[in-house]
C-alpha cells in the first residue's frame, strides 16, 4: 500500500516536472492573448476605438490600457465575447466612440470621381481599385465599411449604403415569443 | 463494412402520421402544359448559383445550356423549352425568405424544339466513371429528394472510399407527397436504368432500394422491371412506414443498422444514398441526352379540386399547375412548397417550380391551422422521445432561445434534420424548428462574418507591410539619392575638368594645325619663293 502511494506520488512529481519543463521549453513566442482578442474584433479597421486599428486596440486591451467597450462596429456581441475571454463583466458600448449600426459598404459615384487616388491611400484594406485620373471602384466584398475613405474625397462622391443580403445569406428570423414567461420557463 | 440487415432495424423516435397520400394518386401521372412564360432561377441547388450565358433576345432550344455552373458544388441550368430569352434579372423565387433572386425568363415559342446536348453515351457500362460524372454534372442534375445537392459530387466517393452500399431512397415518408411513388409506378424503367448507371459510376458493391411498406404498388412495379431486365443484384426492401423513414440517415440505419456519425456523411461508413427521382434523371441524361429540365411534382391538399402528380418543366408557375389540377377549392387557406412537416409557406402562386420542388400543398384551414399560442416548456421530454436524430430538442430550444450559439452547437444542432416531430408533439406548442432554423442561419452568418474579418485582417496586414516596404524603399532611394548628391559635385568637377582639359587640348590641337598649315604654306611659298 505504502509503496504504491510512494510510487504514485513520485510519478505525479515526475509528470509535474515534465509539464513545467515543457511549458518553459515549448513556450509560444507571440503574445497569445493579443491574438485571441484580435480574433474577436471585427477587423473593420475604422479607428473608432481610438487606436490605429483592431490590433493596436487588442494590444491596448491586453495591456490594460483600454476598456472592452470601445468598438462600435463590434457592438454588444464583441463586448460579450471579450468579456467571456477575459473573465470580466460585460458593459454597454461606450457611446463616446460611436454607435453600433447596420453593416455598410462604400460606393463610389463613378460619374463624379475625378481619380485623385486620395481614397485609395485612406483605405485600410486596399478595397479600392483605380489608378490616377481614372475613376475608382470599391470591391464590395473586401470593403469593411470603415468610412475612412469618406473625408479625403475632395468631391464627396463616396457614399455608404447598407450591405445587400442576397438569398444565400438570408437568416431565419428569431421567433418572437409573444409571451415573456416562455423566457423564464425555458431554463 | 456495412451489410444489409435481414430484418429492418428501428430508428429512434419518429411518428406515425396520417398519410393523406391516396388523394393525389387517383389520377395518373401526366405532363403539365408548357406555360407561355417560364422563370428559371439560377440558384436551384446547394452551393454556388449558376451564371447566365444567354442574354435577352437570344433564341434558345429545349435542353440548351442557359447558365453554366460556377465551381465544384454548383449545377448548370438548361432551357426547359424552346423560345426567346426575355430577361435575365431578379424575380421572386420559391424560398422561405420570399426574396427575389437571379432568374432567366423565357417566352416559349410553343414548338418545344430540342437542342443537341451531346450528353448521350453508348456502352455506358464500359465507360470511365469520371466520364459519367462529367455528363451528370453537365446535365445539371441535383438531388431531387431533398435540398438539391449536385449529384455528380455524390457520385464521386473519392479515391479513399470504397462504396459498399448504394442506397436508393424511395421511402417518401412525408404525408401528402407522392411524386416518387408516382414515378416508381409510371417510370420504373428509367429508375432501374439510372440505378445501374450509378452503381457502375460508384463501383458500388451492393445496391438496395428502400421503399415504405405502404407503397406495395411501387414495390411491385420496380420488382417487375428488375425481372424484365434480368437484374438480380439490386434488392428492394420494404421499410416500415414511420415518419421520417425517408431521412437519409434514418433510411441507412433502417437498412443496415449502422449510424452515420454525427456531422458526418454516409460515405464515412461506405454508403452513398440517392433518391429514385435522381436515378431516373441520370438515365434520361445518359440514354436520351436530356438534361434536368423537368421533374415530377405533387399538387395536393384540400385546397385544390383534383389533386394529382404532374411532370412539370422547371420554371412553370405554380398557379398554372393548380389550374390544371382543377383549380382552388373554396377551402384553400395556405400554399406550401413541400409537405406539411418540412415545407414552407409561399406568398404567391406566381412563383416557379424549381428542381427541388417535390410538392405544392394547397392546404385548407383544417390542414394548416394557425399555430396555437406557445406556452412555457414543461420539460415533459416528449420532444426527445420522438427525435429521430436522438437529440435533446428542449435543450436545443433553450440555447437557441437564449441565442447561445456555442452551447446550441454542443448539443449537435447541425444533426437536426428539421423533421418537425418535436414541434408536432410539443404540448406547449413551441415552434421548436423555427428556433433551430434561426440558430443555424445565425451560426452560418457568424461564420461568414468571421471569414470576412479574417480577410480584412489579412488585407490590412498586407497593406501595413506594403506601406512599410514602400517606406523603406523610399528611404533607401532617398539615401541613395543623397549619397549620389554628395558625390556628384566631385564627379561633376572631375568631369568638367576632364572636359575642360579635353576642350583645351582640342583647342590647342586645332590652333597647332592652323599654324602648321599657315607656316607650311609660308614655308612652301618661301621654298617656292626660294
Ligand atoms: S473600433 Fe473596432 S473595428 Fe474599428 S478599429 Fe477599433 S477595434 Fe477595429
Ligand atoms: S472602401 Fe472606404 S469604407 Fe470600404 S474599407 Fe476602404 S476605406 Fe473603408
Ligand atoms: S415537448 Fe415541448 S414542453 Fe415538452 S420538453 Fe419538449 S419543448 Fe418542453
Ligand atoms: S426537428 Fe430536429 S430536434 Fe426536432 S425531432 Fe426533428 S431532428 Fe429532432
Amino acid at each position: 500500500m505504502l509503496t504504491a502511494m510512494i510510487a504514485i506520488g513520485a510519478l505525479a512529481g515526475l509528470f509535474g516536472l515534465l509539464l513545467g519543463y515543457s511549458a518553459i521549453r515549448f513556450r509560444v513566442d507571440a503574445d497569445p492573448i493579443v491574438d485571441q482578442i484580435d480574433a474577436l474584433l471585427p477587423q473593420t479597421q475604422c479607428g473608432q476605438c481610438g487606436f490605429a486599428g483592431c490590433r493596436p486596440y487588442a494590444e491596448a486591451i491586453a495591456g490594460g490600457e483600454a476598456d472592452i467597450n470601445q468598438c462600435p462596429p463590434g457592438g454588444e456581441a464583441t463586448i460579450q465575447a471579450l468579456a467571456d475571454l477575459l473573465g470580466v463583466d460585460p458593459k454597454p458600448l461606450n457611446e463616446e466612440h460611436g454607435e453600433h449600426g447596420e453593416k455598410m459598404v462604400a460606393v463610389i459615384d463613378e460619374q463624379t470621381c475625378i481619380g485623385c487616388t486620395l481614397c485609395i491611400q485612406a483605405c485600410p484594406v486596399d478595397a479600392i481599385l483605380g489608378a490616377a485620373k481614372q475613376m475608382h471602384t470599391v470591391i464590395a466584398d473586401e470593403c469593411t465599411g470603415c468610412e475612412l475613405c469618406l473625408p479625403p474625397c475632395p468631391v464627396d462622391c463616396i457614399t455608404m449604403v447598407p450591405v445587400k443580403r442576397d438569398i444565400s445569406q438570408w437568416k431565419w428570423p428569431y421567433p418572437e415569443p409573444d409571451h415573456p414567461e416562455i423566457a423564464e420557463a425555458g431554463k | 463494412m456495412v451489410t444489409l440487415l435481414e430484418k429492418p432495424a428501428t430508428f429512434p423516435g419518429g411518428l406515425h402520421l396520417p398519410s393523406e397520400k391516396s388523394r393525389s394518386l387517383t389520377e395518373p401521372l401526366t405532363s403539365a402544359a408548357i406555360p407561355a412564360r417560364l422563370h428559371v432561377p439560377l440558384g436551384q441547388n446547394i452551393g454556388e448559383p449558376a451564371e447566365a450565358v444567354v442574354k435577352p433576345g437570344d433564341k434558345v432550344l429545349r435542353g440548351q445550356l442557359i447558365a453554366r455552373s460556377l465551381g465544384y458544388i454548383s449545377a448548370p441550368v438548361h432551357a426547359p423549352t424552346s423560345g426567346t430569352v426575355r430577361d435575365v434579372g431578379d424575380y421572386p423565387v420559391p424560398h422561405p425568405s420570399g426574396l427575389s433572386a437571379p432568374c432567366i425568363v423565357i417566352d416559349s415559342d410553343g414548338e418545344d424544339r430540342a437542342a443537341e446536348t451531346g450528353l448521350q453515351m453508348d456502352r455506358v457500362y464500359e465507360a470511365d466513371p469520371a466520364d459519367i460524372r462529367q455528363r451528370v454534372r453537365d446535365a445539371g442534375i441535383v438531388g431531387l429528394g431533398g435540398a438539391g445537392f449536385p449529384t455528380a459530387v455524390k457520385l464521386n466517393p473519392g479515391p479513399d472510399h470504397i462504396v459498399d452500399l448504394l442506397v436508393i431512397n424511395g421511402a417518401e415518408c412525408e404525408p401528402y407527397i407522392t411524386c416518387d411513388e408516382a414515378l416508381m409506378c409510371c417510370r420504373p424503367d428509367d429508375i432501374i436504368e439510372g440505378i445501374r448507371i450509378m452503381r457502375h459510376a460508384l463501383r458500388a458493391k451492393q445496391v438496395v432500394i428502400g421503399i415504405e411498406d405502404s407503397m406495395p404498388n411501387a414495390i411491385e412495379c420496380l420488382r417487375k422491371e428488375l425481372e424484365r431486365v434480368g437484374e438480380t443484384e439490386i434488392r428492394i426492401v420494404a421499410v416500415p412506414t414511420r415518419y421520417p423513414a425517408g431521412g437519409e440517415k434514418q433510411l441507412i440505419y433502417t437498412l443496415t443498422g449502422e449510424e452515420v456519425p454525427s456531422q458526418g456523411l454516409p460515405i464515412d461508413i461506405g454508403v452513398v444514398c440517392h433518391n429514385v427521382g435522381t436515378a431516373a434523371a441520370v438515365a434520361r441524361a445518359i440514354h436520351h441526352g436530356e438534361p434536368l429540365i423537368s421533374r415530377v411534382v405533387t399538387v395536393t391538399g384540400a385546397g385544390v379540386a383534383r389533386p394529382r402528380n404532374f411532370d412539370v418543366r422547371i420554371g412553370t408557375p405554380i398557379g398554372d399547375l393548380v389550374e390544371q389540377a382543377g383549380g382552388y377549392t373554396p377551402d384553400v387557406a395556405r400554399l406550401l412548397m413541400g409537405g406539411p412537416m418540412m415545407g414552407f409557406t409561399l406568398n404567391s402562386d406566381r412563383l416557379p417550380v424549381i428542381k427541388t420542388s417535390n410538392c405544392i400543398l394547397a392546404a385548407s384551414r383544417a390542414e394548416a391551422p394557425d399555430p396555437p399560442h406557445p406556452q412555457p416548456c414543461i420539460r415533459c421530454a416528449r420532444c426527445a422521445d420522438v427525435c429521430p436524430a436522438s437529440l435533446l430538442p428542449q435543450q436545443l430550444y433553450w440555447y437557441a432561445f437564449a441565442r447561445n450559439l456555442e452551447k446550441v452547437q454542443d448539443y449537435n444542432l447541425f444533426d437536426c434534420i428539421e423533421c418537425g416531430c418535436c414541434a408536432l408533439v410539443c404540448p406547449s406548442h413551441i415552434p421548436l424548428v423555427q428556433y433551430y432554423r434561426f440558430a443555424k442561419t445565425e451560426i452560418w452568418d457568424m461564420e461568414r462574418e468571421r471569414e470576412k474579418a479574417d480577410l480584412a485582417r489579412r488585407r490590412h496586414e498586407a497593406r501595413l507591410q506594403r506601406l512599410e516596404r514602400e517606406k523603406k524603399a523610399l528611404e533607401e532611394r532617398r539615401a541613395r539619392a543623397r549619397k549620389a548628391l554628395d558625390k556628384k559635385p566631385k564627379a561633376g568637377d572631375a568631369d568638367a575638368k576632364k572636359a575642360e582639359i579635353a576642350a583645351a587640348l582640342a583647342r590647342v590641337k586645332a590652333r597647332k594645325k592652323e599654324t602648321q598649315a599657315a607656316t607650311g604654306q609660308a614655308d612652301g611659298g618661301n621654298g617656292d619663293g626660294n
